[in-house]
């Protein structure tokens, strides 16, 4: 019978992925590319509210790249919109993680200083969990899913940097309690911004538009 | 699915060190999994037993050790367990915040012969 031996190991094991979404942000800062990361279910309005943002953006180049598990619906509608995008499929995997990012990035080839969104699989649970790269994380959260979602899934609006309460022009016509919602929330993450949005209508994207070129051009400041 | 790419990562790390160690196999992977990382055991169990199979993990016991999620309190600081639907302190009554207790995902230890 031989001996068996304890070894200590201590190792994350998303290592290997923070490892190279470190390497994918710093490229990106490099270039002058502010990456954000955009979650929020599926039927979020994701798609969207990134053209909705980009349609208020005065002072930064977009580009993005769509995470679906099939088909290239979003990319179609970006492109024509005259927006450099990338798709990736990811073939039924539930988020997107830092390789297929990094792969992506190097593919869409940004060639300007700019703001990058990348919308992640329609998710409210894994893709909170992996980092990919981004400065920041976005989550997309409407008020026809419910106002009990930060406390269903609390890791997405803690990870938030930033909110976007999309479909807030169909709250009359639903039992959305707000108070509730933003008392979840705030427990979960006392600082990140609240915006209360309707992508049919545009309603709310000027300053969410704002504050995220505000990000992207401290980044080139720091930069230059 | 969400678990298989996860799971041949415990088995790649796990070999390394036992690698390292010069070890014939690995015995056992002490494995400490956060309610709140995401991943279920059950299904790391299950994706193991395929993926280890000509590894040097094959056959090895996987034993996770769950953890719960904590918050702590933004009046009086106590650390409490998490309840559905609540953050309130069972202390104070003030609210509780989210602690990175309850999100581990780590190989503590392996266990080679």
């Amino acid at each position: 019978m031989s001996e068996t031996k304890k070894i200590e190991v201590m190792e994350n094991i998303h290592g290997e992925n923070e490892r190279i979404a470190l390497e994918t942000n710093q490229r990106l800062t490099e270039a002058g590319i502010f990456c954000v990361n955009v979650m929020g279910a599926p039927g979020a309005g994701k798609t969207s509210c990134i053209i909705q943002i980009i349609k208020h953006l005065k002072r930064v180049t977009p580009f993005v790249i769509e995470g679906d598990i099939e088909s290239d619906l979003d990319t179609q509608t970006l492109t024509r919109l005259g927006i450099q995008t990338f798709q990736i499929n990811t073939g039924g995997a539930c988020h997107l993680d830092a390789p297929l990012v990094r792969e992506a990035v190097k593919q869409l080839a940004p060639n300007q200083r700019g703001i990058l969104f990348i919308e992640n699989i329609g998710n409210l649970v894994c893709p909170a969990e992996f980092v990919i790269g981004e400065h920041m994380k976005l989550l997309i959260s409407t008020v026809t899913e419910g106002s009990d979602k930060p406390y269903k899934y609390p890791l997405a609006f803690e990870k938030a940097d930033g909110v976007i309460l999309n479909k807030s022009d169909l709250m009359p016509y639903l039992d959305f309690d707000l108070d509730f919602f933003t008392r979840g929330f705030r427990a979960l993450n006392p600082q990140a911004p609240l915006f209360k949005v309707s992508a049919k209508t545009g309603d709310g994207f000027a300053q969410v538009a704002q504050w995220l070129e505000e990000k992207a051009l401290a980044l080139h400041e720091a930069k230059d | 699915m969400h678990e298989y790419p996860i799971t041949s990562q415990i088995v790649k790390i796990a070999s390394e060190y036992a690698q390292k160690a010069q070890a014939a196999r690995v015995v056992k992977i002490n494995l400490v999994v956060g309610d709140y990382s995401g991943f279920i055991g059950d299904s790391i169990s299950m994706y193991f037993d395929i993926l280890s199979e000509g590894t040097l993990c094959e056959g090895a016991e996987l034993a996770i050790r769950k953890v719960h999620p904590m918050l702590r309190c933004r009046t009086c600081g106590e650390l409490f367990k998490k309840v559905p639907f609540s953050f309130e302190c069972p202390k104070c009554g003030g609210e509780g915040g989210p602690t990175e207790i309850g999100k581990e995902f780590y190989i503590e230890s392996i266990e080679v012969e």
